[in-house]
C-alpha cells in the first residue's frame, strides 16, 4: 500500500512504469474532490498527482495556459481573474456536492471528468478548451498530443479522448487550455411562477432569439427556494443570463424582456447576485444537503427534460431542477436510485445519459455508475482503453459501465 | 503510399462485380475515363485512379461495403466533396473510393433544441440554406463552403474565419452515426450533450476518415448576430499589426473575424477585386465584430482607439452591409488573385503563437530568397493560422518540387516557434511526412493505437496522416521489465 507523489514527470512515469512490471494497480488521484464519483477503484497502490504543480506558461494576449496536472484548480482561477480571463466553460465544482469543501480539485481532473457548467451550451466543456497534454499511459510510456495554439488538427485529438476518462486512459502530468476574456458584467432575467412545461418553451424562445443567452435554468417550486439564501421561494423561478459588455448586456435585456413580456412576472438579478446564483446552479447547490441520498445527472435533448422528470414522477419520487436549456436534469431520489427506472425513460424520450454522481456504495457498487453503452459502442470503448492501458493498472474499475464492462461483453461475445 | 496489393488488383473485376450487387442501379463507376474526375482532391498535385467508384445511398450499403472489404482485406477511402486541401481523399490505385455524395438529405430541424440532423453529403453551406428562414446558421465556415460537405467537415475538423469566436467542427456537432471497418453501425452523441463514455466523437472529429465512415451529423445550429461590421485597418509594418491584434484580445475583446494579409497578398487581392484596398500598408487586418447593434457600436469605438494607438495609418468602418462585404471580397478571393499572377501556387497551412508572427514572416522572406519563389500571406490573425501562398510554375521543371520544400521549411519553422503544421487542412498525403517534426516515435505509435482499435487491418485511408504504418500486433506489443524495474525513487508515503 504505497501513494507515490511525484513532483515531475519523469518521477510520474517511473511511478507508472513501476506499476506496469509488478502489475499493480494504481489509483490516480488529484485532490480527491471527485473520489466519490463512480466506483470505488480497485487498487492497491495510489499515485497522487497533487506534488505535479504549478502554471508552466500563461500568454493572456495568446489566451493560452498550461500547468502541471496537479495544480490547484482555484490557483489558475485567481490568477486568470486577476488577467481578467476565465476558462469560458465554468468547471463545477462537485466538492458540496459530495459532502466535502468548496474550493479543491485540480486542473487534471477537470480534464479527466471533462467538467463544465450552465454555459455549457454557449461555451462548451473541458472538452473544447483543451488545446494539448502531456501524459504517461498505462503502457508506462509519456506521450503528448495537440499543442499550445488555439487551432490544430494534427494528428488525432488525443486529448479529447481523454477528457471524461476518469484516469482510466492515462495519468496526465500537463494540460493545455484555451483562456477566453471574462465578461464586463453580466445579469439574469427572471421569469416567475412557470410550471415545468412553460419554462421549456420560454428557455427554448430565449435560446433561439439573437439575445445570446450564456445560460438557461429552470428550478421548480420546491427548489427554487435554495438558492441565494431564499430569494426565490415560493414560486418557480425560470433564469436567463445575459453577458458581455455593459452597453450590450442592457440592449439585451431590453430584448429579451419584451420577448417575454406575456411571461407572469419578470425580475432582473444584478451582477453579483447573478454571479452567486449561477455559481450555486453550477454546483448542484440545492442538493448539496449533506446527504447521500442519490442525485443523477441526466443530459438530454433541452425539450426532452421535463417530459422525463413528469414521466419519472409517475413511478418514483424525485426532486428535480434544470440547467442547459432543460438539457441537463439534476435529480435527487428519496433513497433507491432507481436507475432502471431513470435510463429507460431517457432512452424512451430521445436518448441521453444518466450518469449517478451521488449515491451511497451499496448503490453504486449494485449500479452502472455511468450510462451502459450498446455492445458495438461498448466494445469499442474497450478497445480503446486496451490500447492506452492493456493490463489495466490505471484506475481500473472506475468507469464500470464505460471500458471494464465492456471487455467483459466482449468476453461474453468470443 | 502503401505498395498496392497484386491480389486485390487481380480481383478487380470480382470486386466491381460485387460491389454492383451490393450498390445497384448508377452507384458503381469502373470506367476509367468516368473515374477520372475522383482522381484527386483539392491537392490536385497527386492523382491517381481508384480501383473502383461507389457511391452508396444507405447507411446498410456503406455497412455491407465495409465489411465485404474489410473480410477481404480491401482498403478503403472515403470521400465528401472531394475539397480537401491535404490529399486526405486521394484515391488508392487498390482502394475502393467510398463517394458519399449521395447521402445529401437534411432528415430533421429542431428549432427548440438549435440542432439539425443532417446526411453527410450535404453541404456546409447547405445546413445554413435549410435554416436561414427562421433566422439560424451554422457556425463553422470554411472557405469551401459552397462545395465541401458536412462528413468531410468531420473528417477534417474544419474551421473558417469565424471559428475564433465560434470554435471549429468539433465545437459544433453534437452526435453522428458511423459505419466502422467491419461494418458495425454505432452512434455518437445526438440532440444531448456531452459522451457517456470515453469522447469517441471528439476523437472522430479531425481524424480524417481513417477511424470510420460519418453516415449521419448532428450539428448545433445558432441564431444570426443581429448585425456585424467590419473594420478595414492599414499598418506600416506586420509588427504593428500584430501588436494591434494581441492589444483588441487583451481588452477582453473577441472579434467574430480577424484576418491579416501581407503586401503582396493586399496587392493581388486589389488588382483582382477593386476592394478598395490601402496599397501603401505592409499588413492590413480586418476586424469583423458582430452582435447586437449596442455592442458592435461600443466595440468598434474601442478597436478603433487600439488601431491608432498601435500607429495604423488608414482605418475604415464598414456604413453598410454592402461595404462589409466589399471589405471581405478582396480577403475572399485572395486565392484566386493570387492565382492570377502566377500560373500556380501552393496553399499552407501552419498555426503559430501569434506573437511570433514577425519572426515567421521575417524567416519566410528569407525562405523566398533562397528558394527564388514569392510568397503571400493571407493570416487568420485571430487564432495564428496562417495560410502563406507560394507561387510557382509547375511547367518549369523543378519548380513544383522547389515549392514543396519551401513549403516544407516554414510548416518546419511554425512548429520551430511553438506552432505546428496544420491549422485547419488536415495532414493527409501533404504533410505526412513532416509528422516527426512535432511528434516523436511514442507520440505517432499512440495515436496509430488509436487507429488500431477502431480498423486493426489499417484498411481505412491507409497512406494518409501517417508517415509509417506499423501493424497493431507489433504496436501492441509491450516491453515489460517484469520484476526489473526498482522500487520508483520518488516521494511516496
Amino acid at each position: 500500500m504505497t501513494t507515490f507523489t511525484p513532483t515531475s514527470a519523469a518521477e510520474t512515469l517511473s511511478a507508472v512504469q513501476w506499476a506496469l512490471a509488478e502489475e499493480q494497480p494504481l489509483e490516480i488521484v488529484g485532490h480527491g474532490s471527485k473520489r466519490g464519483i463512480g466506483l470505488p477503484v480497485q487498487a492497491a497502490h495510489t499515485l497522487d498527482l497533487s506534488g505535479l504543480s504549478g502554471v508552466t506558461l500563461y500568454e493572456p494576449e495568446e489566451l493560452v495556459l498550461s500547468a502541471k496536472a496537479g495544480t490547484p484548480l482555484a490557483e489558475i482561477e485567481r490568477l486568470l481573474a486577476d488577467n481578467k480571463q476565465q476558462f469560458a466553460f465554468e468547471p463545477m465544482d462537485y466538492g458540496p456536492l459530495l459532502g466535502g469543501v468548496a474550493g479543491r480539485g485540480t486542473i487534471g481532473g477537470v480534464l479527466a471528468a471533462n467538467l463544465s457548467g450552465p454555459r455549457r451550451l454557449k461555451a462548451g466543456a473541458a472538452r473544447d478548451h483543451i488545446l494539448g497534454i502531456e501524459a504517461v499511459s498505462g503502457r508506462g510510456e509519456a506521450f503528448k498530443s495537440g499543442g499550445r495554439v488555439v487551432k490544430n488538427v494534427t494528428g488525432y485529438d488525443l486529448s479529447k479522448a481523454l477528457a471524461g476518462s476518469w484516469g482510466t486512459l492515462a495519468a496526465l502530468t500537463t494540460v493545455t487550455f484555451k483562456v477566453l476574456p471574462a465578461a464586463e458584467t453580466e445579469t439574469t432575467l427572471a421569469l416567475r411562477g412557470l410550471m415545468d412545461d412553460a419554462a421549456a418553451s420560454a428557455m427554448a424562445l430565449a435560446l433561439g432569439s439573437s439575445a445570446e443567452v450564456a445560460s438557461a435554468a429552470h428550478l421548480p417550486e420546491n427548489i427554487a427556494g435554495r438558492v441565494l439564501d431564499g430569494a426565490f421561494a415560493g414560486s418557480p423561478a425560470t433564469l436567463l443570463r445575459l453577458e458581455g459588455f455593459g452597453p450590450s448586456v442592457a440592449y439585451r435585456l431590453a430584448k429579451l424582456k419584451d420577448l417575454l413580456k406575456a411571461a407572469p412576472g419578470l425580475e432582473e438579478i444584478g451582477a453579483d447576485a447573478s454571479r452567486n446564483l449561477w455559481r450555486e446552479i453550477r454546483d448542484c447547490a440545492p442538493f448539496a444537503d449533506g446527504s447521500e441520498r442519490p442525485v443523477w445527472r441526466v443530459s438530454m435533448a433541452p425539450s426532452q427534460g421535463h417530459r422525463m422528470v413528469s414521466a419519472l414522477r409517475m413511478e418514483a419520487g424525485a426532486d428535480a431542477f434544470y440547467d442547459w436549456q432543460g438539457g441537463l436534469i439534476w435529480l435527487r431520489m428519496e433513497s433507491d436510485p432507481e436507475a432502471e427506472t431513470v435510463r429507460r425513460l431517457v432512452k424512451n424520450l430521445g436518448g441521453g445519459h444518466a450518469t449517478l454522481v451521488r449515491a451511497g456504495l451499496q448503490w453504486r457498487a449494485a449500479t452502472p455508475v455511468f450510462e451502459p453503452q450498446p455492445p458495438a459502442l461498448a466494445a469499442l470503448s474497450a478497445r480503446l482503453k486496451n490500447e492506452f492501458d492493456p493490463k489495466g493498472i490505471l484506475n481500473p474499475g472506475r468507469m464500470a459501465a464505460g471500458a471494464d464492462e465492456a471487455s467483459q461483453v466482449q468476453t461474453q461475445e468470443r | 503510399m502503401p505498395k498496392p496489393d497484386a491480389a486485390t488488383l487481380a480481383r478487380r473485376a470480382e470486386i466491381v462485380t460485387d460491389m454492383k450487387i451490393i450498390v445497384p442501379g448508377e452507384g458503381v463507376v469502373d470506367a476509367e475515363n468516368s473515374m477520372r474526375v475522383f482522381e484527386s482532391d483539392g491537392l490536385t498535385a497527386y492523382r491517381q485512379l481508384p480501383l473502383v467508384v461507389v457511391l452508396p445511398e444507405t447507411v446498410k450499403q456503406v455497412s455491407r461495403i465495409l465489411k465485404y472489404c474489410n473480410e477481404r482485406s480491401i482498403k478503403v477511402v472515403p470521400r465528401g466533396s472531394g475539397t480537401s486541401l491535404s490529399g486526405g481523399a486521394l484515391p488508392l490505385e487498390d482502394a475502393v473510393l467510398l463517394v458519399m455524395s449521395r447521402f445529401n438529405r437534411i432528415l430533421d430541424i429542431d428549432f427548440d433544441n438549435r440542432a439539425a440532423v443532417v446526411q453527410p453529403g450535404v453541404t456546409n453551406l447547405g445546413i445554413t440554406t435549410a435554416v436561414e428562414q427562421e433566422g439560424f446558421y451554422y457556425a463553422p465556415d470554411p472557405s469551401s463552403q459552397i462545395a465541401c460537405s458536412i462528413g468531410g467537415n468531420v473528417a477534417e475538423n474544419s474551421g473558417g474565419v469565424h471559428c475564433l469566436k465560434y470554435g471549429l467542427t468539433a465545437n459544433n456537432v453534437l452526435g453522428i452515426e458511423m459505419v466502422l471497418m467491419d461494418g458495425e453501425v454505432v452512434r455518437l452523441g445526438g440532440k444531448h450533450l456531452d459522451s457517456e463514455g470515453y469522447d469517441l466523437l471528439g476523437v472522430m472529429t479531425g481524424s480524417e476518415g481513417l477511424l470510420g465512415v460519418v453516415t449521419e451529423v448532428t450539428v448545433r445550429i445558432l441564431q444570426r448576430p443581429e448585425t456585424a461590421r467590419a473594420l478595414l485597418i492599414g499598418f506600416p509594418s506586420s509588427e504593428e499589426a500584430g501588436q494591434c491584434v494581441a492589444d483588441i484580445i487583451g481588452a477582453g475583446i473577441i472579434p467574430g473575424g480577424m484576418e491579416m494579409m501581407d503586401r503582396p497578398a493586399i496587392h493581388a487581392a486589389e488588382d483582382f477585386v477593386h476592394a478598395g484596398y490601402p496599397l501603401e500598408c505592409e499588413a492590413l487586418l480586418i476586424v469583423e465584430l458582430d452582435g447586437c447593434g449596442d455592442e458592435v457600436d461600443h466595440l468598434i469605438g474601442a478597436v478603433e482607439a487600439i488601431a491608432l494607438q498601435n500607429g495604423s495609418t488608414t482605418c475604415r468602418v464598414s456604413q453598410s452591409e454592402q461595404e462589409r462585404l466589399a471589405f471581405w471580397a478582396g480577403r475572399k478571393a485572395a486565392f484566386p488573385a493570387v492565382g492570377r499572377i502566377s500560373p500556380d501556387y501552393y496553399c499552407m497551412d501552419g498555426t503559430i503563437p501569434r506573437k511570433q508572427l514577425p519572426k515567421v514572416l521575417h524567416g519566410m522572406r528569407e525562405l523566398s530568397e533562397k528558394y527564388g519563389l514569392r510568397v503571400a500571406n493571407v493570416f487568420h490573425a485571430g487564432d495564428g493560422n496562417l495560410h502563406p501562398l507560394i507561387l510557382y510554375d509547375a511547367n518549369v521543371p523543378g519548380e513544383l518540387e522547389k515549392a514543396e520544400e519551401f513549403g516544407s521549411d516554414i510548416l518546419r519553422l511554425c512548429v520551430k516557434v511553438g506552432g505546428v503544421l496544420t491549422g485547419e487542412h488536415g495532414v493527409g498525403v501533404e504533410k505526412r511526412d513532416l509528422m516527426p517534426e512535432m511528434f516523436n516515435e511514442i507520440d505517432l505509435d499512440q495515436q496509430m493505437r488509436v487507429k488500431c482499435a477502431f480498423d486493426p487491418q489499417h484498411l481505412l485511408n491507409p497512406g494518409k496522416v501517417f508517415p509509417q504504418l506499423r501493424r497493431c500486433a507489433e504496436l501492441g506489443r509491450m516491453h515489460i521489465h517484469q520484476g526489473k524495474l526498482p522500487f520508483p525513487d520518488i516521494p511516496r508515503f
